[in-house]
């Protein structure tokens, strides 16, 4: 066997193991973005899609913040213009939070119909803009 | 001084469209007139685009609210170093910056390169006008023209988002767009090759040198980016595989690649068709790195606003890949090469499976950045990978890439005898094993962790005995000193020993990353007087005591900032400060949302990381985030050492024949017996 022909059975190896690695890191920590509109129509059609992990990326409805500083738990409602979750957050909310964001929020649905988040990222229109004035 | 920059922009364009036609007609015709022009175009550019930059700087400096970029991104309160630095803070600003980058960047090379690549350089200068007027024509016609003016003039700025007001921003961004946008020279010069069929190995000289410098400036750039994220934004770490810190590995990898196959063609006249396409792909990279970051494709918490100039960079992306693709493919019959891979377990194979590796982990990584557009494509549904998909496929190959980063150097070019391999692997495989098991032994469990430091010790074997047998050789040769041969070795081999450097930081920042295998995190709700403990990995554990609230007005924000006291094992080691900022304008009204500034207490072993994360209203009761992060200290130092090694590599000096000269020692001192 030739160099060149050991060279392609290494160069297979290598490529193999990329790819097996994509596909099962893909399988295992790939998680769906919806929408709550997104969330309520896979609801809809298969009823046990709850306590799956996924992230939902959704606006924060003005007025439904609550936050206790002492428990360390953040209460909102995210929507999408039709659809809307309730979620609740045990942590430290990134600074950008506020009652008008734009989030992502990542974690599970349960039975209980709130999200359970396990993360929250805010995204303002831009990190490197500034905020509209009213 | 909004009319001059805006001359100066339209008079770029012009400008900058003769350069490319001149440039590349010139080169195609062999005119030596267009050549010239476009030469001069070049320059005639760059000195138009310098004058636009300084219309903008002396706008932001005057406080001239009525052009909408000043009043965007300063204020009258903004302190002076980031006046300066809004220069690239925003969008349209940061246009402006990139072509005059590109145009300062193109007239030193049409400058420097010597004499002898002079048919190459119409084509250069094409290639740079092209890219810099797309560039201007970018911010004229996508609506992103820093001069644009305001129907009425504002009393105060917005000023800098906060985050942006660290000194670390100030390096960081210019330094990342020097090392993006000085690929373009690189990739000028590979399509001056292809389109001049000049497609010898000489011109791999003057492309080397271009890659290497925007490799150094990328490198320092992502460091930079890192260290910001990490003191700057609080969440504890300095990685996050967010996609606008993938766009500036990516091409970061594949140059990477390049620097490492170029030296197969150098020495044996292969990998041809290979090396001009990672070239032409790290460019590629580039752009699409400013595409993502400039038109919110994918959600990033870094990018710019979404707008329409992120077509123009599709728009672009395409043209350009599409037009490589074909002139490369033309070419590919002038790119035979010279020589066969001669046996498996030589210097060209482990290049080889380097190459392969550095273009699986670039892939990946592009791949899980996209692949929330692609599942959508697909599925119909978007799925995202995060942090946990790019470990669990990187870390693999990231430490085999370190296990061949040792190997590599150890294995003769052609084929390697077992005898050689025996001498070459013996003590640098000891050092590796022995590594691992005194820190299997000391209680170290983590699989990745201790392969990471194994392979890490096995590789700073490899150096340090490269290093001691040339310094030995020299000693014995010319009866120099140990400290006077090592420098003197160094100094005559630049590009290897530099390597090598670059290696050793490389194999600090590998033990650095899997320090963070070891990250502990708690999280506390504290009274004034009350404390949280939280236990190291190393076995000590620290205690926080919350000594209480202060609230104060500083410059431009009002400070809300929490004292902490720190002991370890009982021992007090003094106190820490964390803030929460609130930054206003001239008027004190509030602009931008509260920031945090993280309190750091660092040593070489780890850093307490102390987040405030609020305070109770109309208390002192507050609650913080307390993190370990081991052996951070040492990203910052590994960065360090790899940006050395690179100055070394690229210092110049020495003559075309010295250079000859050294490189057939290095093989000779490599292979079987000098």
């Amino acid at each position: 066997m030739n160099a060149g022909t050991k060279f392609a059975i290494g160069a297979v190896l290598i490529v193999g193991s990329v790819g097996y690695l994509m596909a099962s890191g893909v399988k295992q920590t790939g998680q769906y973005f919806l929408t709550p509109t997104e969330l309520t129509q896979k609801i809809a059609v298969d009823p046990s899609f709850y306590d799956v992990g996924m992230k939902v990326g959704a606006r924060v409805v003005p007025g439904t913040v609550s936050k206790d500083v002492a428990t360390q738990t953040l209460r909102f409602q995210v929507t999408d213009g039709s659809a809307r979750y309730p979620v609740v957050f045990h942590g430290l909310p990134p600074d950008t939070f506020n009652d008008s964001v734009e989030v992502v929020v990542e974690g599970r649905l349960k039975r209980d119909g709130v999200i359970h988040a396990t993360n929250v990222l805010a995204k303002c229109g831009s990190r490197y803009e500034a905020v509209p004035k009213a | 001084m909004t009319l001059l920059g805006n001359l100066a922009l339209w008079l770029a364009l012009l400008v900058g469209i003769w350069g490319a036609l001149a440039g590349f007609v010139g080169g195609l015709k062999d005119r030596p007139d267009l050549a010239r022009s476009a030469r001069h175009a070049v320059f005639a550019m760059c000195a138009a685009l310098l004058v636009a930059v300084v219309s903008l700087e002396w706008a932001l400096f005057q406080h001239d609210f009525n052009v909408e970029y000043v009043a965007a991104y300063t204020s009258r309160n903004l302190p002076v170093f980031y006046t300066w630095s809004a220069l690239y803070a925003g969008q349209k600003g940061s246009l402006l910056f990139w072509a005059t980058v590109l145009s300062v960047f193109g007239s030193l090379a049409l400058v420097l390169t010597p004499r002898h690549h002079r048919a190459l350089l119409p084509h250069v200068a094409g290639v740079v006008s092209l890219v810099a007027a797309f560039f201007i024509s970018v911010m004229l016609f996508g609506q992103a023209n820093p001069f644009q003016r305001l129907p009425y003039t504002p009393l105060d700025g917005n000023g800098l988002n906060p985050q942006l007001q660290n000194p670390g921003m100030v390096f960081h961004p210019p330094m990342l767009y020097l090392g993006y946008i000085s690929i373009t020279i690189p990739f000028a010069f590979a399509i001056a090759a292809l389109l001049s069929k000049r497609l010898d190995t000489d011109w791999l000289v003057a492309i080397r040198k271009w890659t290497l410098l925007s490799w150094l400036f990328l490198s320092i750039g992502i460091c930079l980016g890192m260290w910001w994220a990490y003191v700057e934004l609080g969440w504890g770490g300095y990685w996050a595989w967010d996609p606008v810190e993938n766009a500036s590995l990516l091409p970061w990898l594949t140059m990477t690649a390049f620097l490492h196959s170029v030296m197969i063609q150098e020495k044996r006249g292969m990998l041809k068709k290979w090396n001009l396409a990672l070239i032409i792909g790290s460019w590629l990279l580039s752009i699409f790195g400013t595409f993502i970051t400039r038109s919110g494709v994918i959600s990033s918490v870094h990018s710019f606003t979404q707008s329409s100039v992120g077509y123009f960079f599709l728009a672009f992306l395409i043209v350009m890949g599409t037009a490589s693709f074909v002139l490369y493919t033309n070419r590919l019959p002038l790119l035979s090469a010279e020589a066969q891979l001669e046996s498996m377990v030589s210097r060209e194979a482990s290049f080889l499976f380097n190459n392969l590796l550095f273009i699986g982990i670039a892939f990946s990584v592009l791949w899980g950045t996209l692949f929330p557009i692609l599942s959508e494509l697909v599925q119909g549904t978007k799925v995202t990978v995060g942090p946990p998909f790019f470990n669990q496929v990187n870390i693999p190959l990231g430490l085999a890439l370190l296990a061949l980063t040792g190997i590599g150097p150890l294995i003769a070019w052609r084929r390697a005898s077992v005898p050689n391999l025996q001498r070459q692997f013996a003590v640098p495989g000891t050092v590796g094993v022995f590594t691992a098991l005194i820190l299997l032994v000391a209680g170290m469990r983590d699989f990745y962790a201790l392969m990471a430091i194994g392979l890490g010790g096995f590789v700073v074997g490899t150096v340090v005995q490269e290093f001691a047998r040339g310094a030995r050789a020299r000693h014995r040769q010319y009866g120099e000193g140990y400290a006077l041969a090592l420098g003197r070795l160094i100094a005559r081999n630049r590009r290897r020993y530099g390597g090598y450097i670059v290696h050793t930081g490389i194999v600090i920042l590998f033990v650095a990353f899997a320090g963070m295998a070891f990250k502990t995190e708690t999280e506390a709700s504290l009274r004034p007087g009350e404390s949280a403990s939280i236990r190291s990995p190393y076995g000590w554990t620290y205690r926080l005591t919350h000594l209480g609230i202060s609230q104060y007005d500083a410059l431009n924000r009002q400070v809300t900032a929490a004292t902490l006291e720190v002991s370890r094992d009982d021992k007090r080691l003094g106190v820490l400060t964390t803030e929460k900022r609130q930054h206003v304008d001239a008027f004190g009204r509030p602009t931008f949302q509260p920031s945090t500034e993280v309190g750091i207490r660092s040593d070489l072993r780890e850093d307490l990381y102390v987040v405030l994360g609020g305070v109770v209203n109309g208390t002192e009761q507050a609650v913080f985030r307390f993190t370990i992060n081991p052996l951070v200290w040492w990203v910052w130092y590994g960065g360090m050492i790899v940006a050395l090694g690179g100055l070394i590599v690229m210092w110049p000096g020495g003559s075309p024949a010295a250079k000859r000269a050294q490189a057939g020692y290095a093989v000779r001192l490599v292979g079987e017996k000098p």
